[in-house]
Order: C-alpha cells, then sequence, then structure tokens
C-alpha cells in the first residue's frame, strides 16, 4: 500500500480510484456538489482557523497571502508523507477543484521536488483522451503496487 | 422583527485564513447577514469568459460569476462585500474590477477589503454597519435639509467634535481633544450649547457618529447612532453645496482614513483604514510637534516650503519620523520638512486608499486635516484638481450627525 497525494486534492473520483487499487489517498474528503452555496468552490473540510495560516508558514513565508498559508497547513503534510503523485492539470471544476492558483503552484512545485513516482496527466477534453486517460492512472497505481 | 440586510460576499481566501467567522461576526453584530450568491458550475464557465478577466484562481472566477448574477439580477441582494487576501496582487486586481463593475452596474452599496488572518470582526465592524446603513435608512440618507433644533456629536479617535443647528443654519459648535470619552463629550456638548444660546432640553433630536457614537449615544439617550462614513460623506456634500450627482469624499483623520465615492450624497463605494499611521493625521500631529509648532501652524509653514527638497516616505510612521528626523539633521528647513510630510501623508493615501474609489469631481476634503492647507495642497497637486474644502470641515461628522437627526424630529 502506498501513499498517493492526488492533485486536485479535493477529487473523489481520483481519491477513489487510488482506494480502489489498494494504495491510501492523500486528499481533502469534501464534495464538489453541483451547487455551490459556500464561500469557496472547495471550502475547507477542517476547522480552519486563524492558527492555520501560522502553521502554513513551515511551507511559504509570512509575505505570501494567509488563504495560502491557511491551505498549506492542510496539504504541506499530505505532500510530506505522500510515497507517490497523481497531477491532474486543467482539470474540469466538476472533477475536482482547489481555488487559488498560487496555492497551486506550490503544491504542485512541491511535489516536483520530491524523488517520488508521478503521474502527471492533462484532464481528458473527449471520450478517446478520457479511456487513456483512466488506463493511464489504472497503470500507474497498479504498477505501484507491484514495485512495493 | 427587522428582517437583516443580505450583504452579498464575494470573497477569495477567508475560510482558509481562518476569518470566515469574524466577517459573519461583523455582519450580524450590525443586523446584516452574509450569504453566498447561488451560482452553478457552468454559470461560472460561461460568465467568467464573459467577463473577459482571464485569472487563474478559481475562486477568484466564482466571484465573478457571483458578481455578474448580483448585477443581473438573479440573486438578489442588499449590499455586497468583497473581501481577498492581502498582498494578493491576483485578487487585487479582481477585487477592484469587480468593484468598479459593480458599482456602474447597479445600486448595490459595496465595500471591499483586503485581509490577513489577523483581521477580527472589530476591524469590519464600521464597514459593515455603512453597508447596511445604506441599504436601511436610504430615504433618511436622501435628507437634503436640517430642521428644528438638532444636537451632532462627533467622538472621534483624535478629537471630539459637537455642532447644534437650528433650521439649516449651524449656530453653535464645540471641539477639543479625545482624552476620557464621556467627559470630552459632555464639554464639547456644553460648549456648543452655550455658543448656541440654547440649552439641552430644548433639542429636539440628537445624532451621535465616530469611535465613541454607541457610548455617547447611550449616555446621551441619542435619536440617531451611526458610523462615520455615511454621516461624513452626508456632511460633506451638505456643507460643500454638492448634494446631487457624484462627489468623492476624503477625510484623513487622526487614527484611520476614508474615501468615499459618493452619488447623491449616498457612498457607492467607500474604503476605510490604512496600512500604518504614517498616512494618517497622527503623522502630522508628531511632524508639527518636531518642528515646535502647533498643527494649527503646520499648513502655513508647509506653504511656503518645497516638499520635493526632502526625501520623504511615511509608508511606516516609524520610518516617516526617522526621514523627518534625518533631514532635520541634514540642515533642511522647518518649511521644506513641512511640506514634505504633508506630500508624504496625501501620496500614502492615494496609492494605498484612493486607487480603491472611483475618484470623480468635486473632490471634498474634511476632517480636521483638511485645514492643514499642505495637506489639501499635496492632495491637490497628486488628484491634479482643485480640492473643495467646505466651511466647519473639521465639524463635519457632528453637522453630519445633526443635519440626520432631524429626521426624527416628531411631527417630522
Amino acid at each position: 500500500m502506498v501513499k498517493v497525494f492526488i492533485y486536485p486534492a479535493t477529487s473523489l473520483i481520483l481519491s477513489d480510484m487510488v482506494a480502489r487499487f489498494g494504495h491510501t489517498p492523500l486528499s481533502s474528503a469534501t464534495a464538489i456538489r453541483e451547487r455551490i452555496q459556500t464561500a469557496g468552490l472547495e471550502s475547507p473540510p477542517l476547522q480552519i482557523t486563524p492558527e492555520e495560516p501560522k502553521k502554513g508558514l513551515k511551507w511559504a513565508a509570512v509575505e505570501v497571502p494567509a488563504g495560502v498559508r491557511g491551505r498549506m497547513s492542510l496539504y504541506g503534510p499530505m505532500i510530506e508523507a505522500c510515497e507517490a503523485a497523481i497531477i491532474i492539470n486543467d482539470a474540469d471544476l466538476a472533477f475536482g477543484c482547489m481555488g487559488c492558483a498560487r496555492t497551486n503552484e506550490l503544491i504542485k512545485f512541491l511535489v516536483h521536488q520530491k524523488d517520488i513516482p508521478r503521474l502527471e496527466l492533462n484532464y481528458p477534453k473527449n471520450d478517446d483522451e478520457g479511456v487513456k486517460f483512466v488506463a493511464a492512472i489504472k497503470r500507474f497505481l497498479t504498477e505501484l503496487g507491484e514495485a512495493k | 422583527m427587522t428582517q437583516p440586510v443580505r450583504i452579498a460576499q464575494l470573497s477569495c481566501g477567508p475560510e482558509y485564513s481562518g476569518i470566515q467567522h469574524e466577517i459573519d461576526e461583523a455582519a450580524r453584530e450590525v443586523g446584516g447577514e452574509i450569504f453566498y450568491p447561488d451560482v452553478a458550475l457552468k454559470d461560472i464557465r460561461r460568465d467568467f469568459t464573459k467577463f473577459g478577466l482571464d485569472v487563474k484562481s478559481p475562486d477568484l472566477k466564482l466571484a465573478i460569476a457571483r458578481a455578474i448574477a448580483l448585477v443581473e439580477g438573479r440573486v438578489e441582494a442588499d449590499a455586497v462585500f468583497i473581501a481577498t487576501c492581502f498582498r494578493c496582487a491576483e485578487a487585487a486586481i479582481v477585487r477592484n474590477e469587480l468593484r468598479r463593475y459593480i458599482n456602474e452596474h447597479s445600486r448595490l452599496p459595496v465595500v471591499s477589503y483586503s485581509f490577513t488572518e489577523r483581521t477580527t470582526s472589530g476591524t469590519l465592524l464600521t464597514r459593515m454597519e455603512a453597508l447596511t446603513t445604506i441599504a436601511r435608512r436610504r430615504a433618511l440618507l436622501a435628507r437634503e435639509t436640517q430642521k428644528g433644533l438638532t444636537l451632532g456629536l462627533d467622538s472621534g479617535s483624535a478629537t471630539t467634535k459637537a455642532v447644534v443647528m437650528r433650521d439649516n443654519r449651524i449656530i453653535g459648535t464645540g471641539w477639543q481633544p479625545t482624552t476620557e470619552v464621556i467627559k470630552s463629550a459632555n464639554e464639547v456638548i456644553a460648549h456648543a450649547l452655550s455658543e448656541a444660546g440654547v440649552t439641552r432640553d430644548e433639542i429636539q433630536a440628537v445624532g451621535t457618529t465616530g469611535y465613541g457614537r454607541f457610548l455617547i449615544g447611550k449616555e446621551i439617550n441619542a435619536d440617531l447612532i451611526q458610523e462615520e462614513l455615511t454621516v461624513n460623506s452626508k456632511g460633506a456634500v451638505y456643507l460643500a453645496n454638492r448634494q446631487h450627482g457624484p462627489a468623492t469624499v476624503i477625510d484623513i483623520g487622526g487614527m484611520d482614513n476614508k474615501a468615499i465615492s459618493v452619488m447623491d450624497g449616498i457612498p457607492g463605494v467607500f474604503t476605510m483604514g490604512g496600512i500604518c499611521a504614517g498616512a494618517s493625521g497622527r503623522f502630522l500631529e508628531m511632524t508639527a510637534k518636531r518642528l515646535g509648532v502647533e498643527i494649527t501652524e503646520l499648513g502655513p509653514l508647509s506653504m511656503k516650503g518645497f516638499g520635493g527638497r526632502v526625501p520623504m516616505n511615511s509608508y511606516c510612521i516609524v520610518f516617516g519620523t526617522q526621514s523627518l528626523v534625518n533631514a532635520l539633521a541634514a540642515g533642511s528647513t522647518r518649511e521644506d520638512v513641512a511640506a514634505a510630510a504633508c506630500h508624504s501623508v496625501a501620496e500614502q493615501v492615494y496609492e494605498q486608499q484612493l486607487q480603491e474609489v472611483d475618484i470623480k469631481e468635486p473632490v471634498i476634503m474634511v476632517g480636521g486635516t483638511s485645514l492643514i492647507e499642505g495637506l489639501v495642497f499635496a492632495m491637490g497637486e497628486l488628484l491634479q484638481t482643485k480640492i473643495v474644502v467646505p466651511p466647519y470641515s473639521q465639524y463635519i461628522g457632528a453637522v453630519g450627525s445633526a443635519l440626520l437627526a432631524s429626521g426624527f424630529i416628531k411631527d417630522d
């Protein structure tokens, strides 16, 4: 079993796929609803207090916006703990979405810094790409299990 | 029970900064209710493209879609609160453009704010109160003349002012530095009443504003207790005789500054605050003290000097004071230093706050600092316009309170 960080971390589909292949998904467990009535697209799954942006100072300096540091207090430990990662670029909002582009840049950078197995894909735009997309994730997760 | 004022929140980052509950609390305290305009994912995709600002953060795309939903009337609101993280350039662009867009295409009052994790409900209270006042008291704010005999009191952070008005004329004033809030208020009221030649019992209605408005309002049983953003706007256009059409009101106060874009006397967009006391009247007080002159002499002194000869940046009051001391030590004249201090304060307000409101002429400067000619001159130079300083500008909050309080006179 491998700890796999997924990006977007809010993607339930990705999280589910990782779990089905016997690995541990590192992700936020918030569902993205079709109707949005909360402040952000991925309103925080945990009780965030003003202490969280301070904890986020471990990954981003004080001149970085508080919202980035608050997010990093959640995702920073996941990135540190992960043994593999799946990154989906340009994902549709409905697939899983993280609200702050600056945090997203930092998360991807930190994942790239780690010497771990990593699958990086663009979000599929049609059915053919969709089939290849799922197959690539399946292959990656299977090989992760075999390597372990 | 009165329905809460519905304040639509357009934001990026408050939840992850841990301050969403502070925003909710500030709104609740003034009878408001924060809500998030309900939009669908397809609205975000469509409206973000339509708006044409190609930002990357999905939450900012959501804010854009929500703003369009408000302007197009798909979601109803009484006011709008736009909040994004301090120091995020992408969010600052969106915040400004949404504020401008909503102001141009709707009658919704808007306040924008950039927060940190240290933002508290107390910081947001006056802004939220102004939003709810505009939404609730539009009819009162439309009042153009003062009737009867009324008293207005402005309990500010630096000074306390009182004004007695009768039938649209100021007949008594009182002014003194704020020390003990209630004592200062009682003394200026006594002075204003004495100058007006009337007794407290004859006063038909009383209004209070400023930092001490709640305390004093309760103490003297005021009919109107209202924040200074709406009151000062009203007082400014009334005294400047510009009650119709657009105007911009600038009030550089002792503790914070207000920049208000006004239409027909009612604020549309406003900002309040400042990064540091270096951009407030407090820095000018320190300058006067260091130059060995009364604050009332700083204006004439600065008009004799040339600020360009002294490098000064009061972005921070400590650094500003260092510049001041260094300049004097290097042999700069007091006149030049006074002019540089005025220019620096004007420049900070211009750079930090006036970018958040649309400057529309006439530009009206009010508050005690509007009596410092050098500051008014510097602001005029920066804005390339002739600044209007109305009579009694230092009493602006008290006049606005007395004017609006007359709406509470029975049989009116």
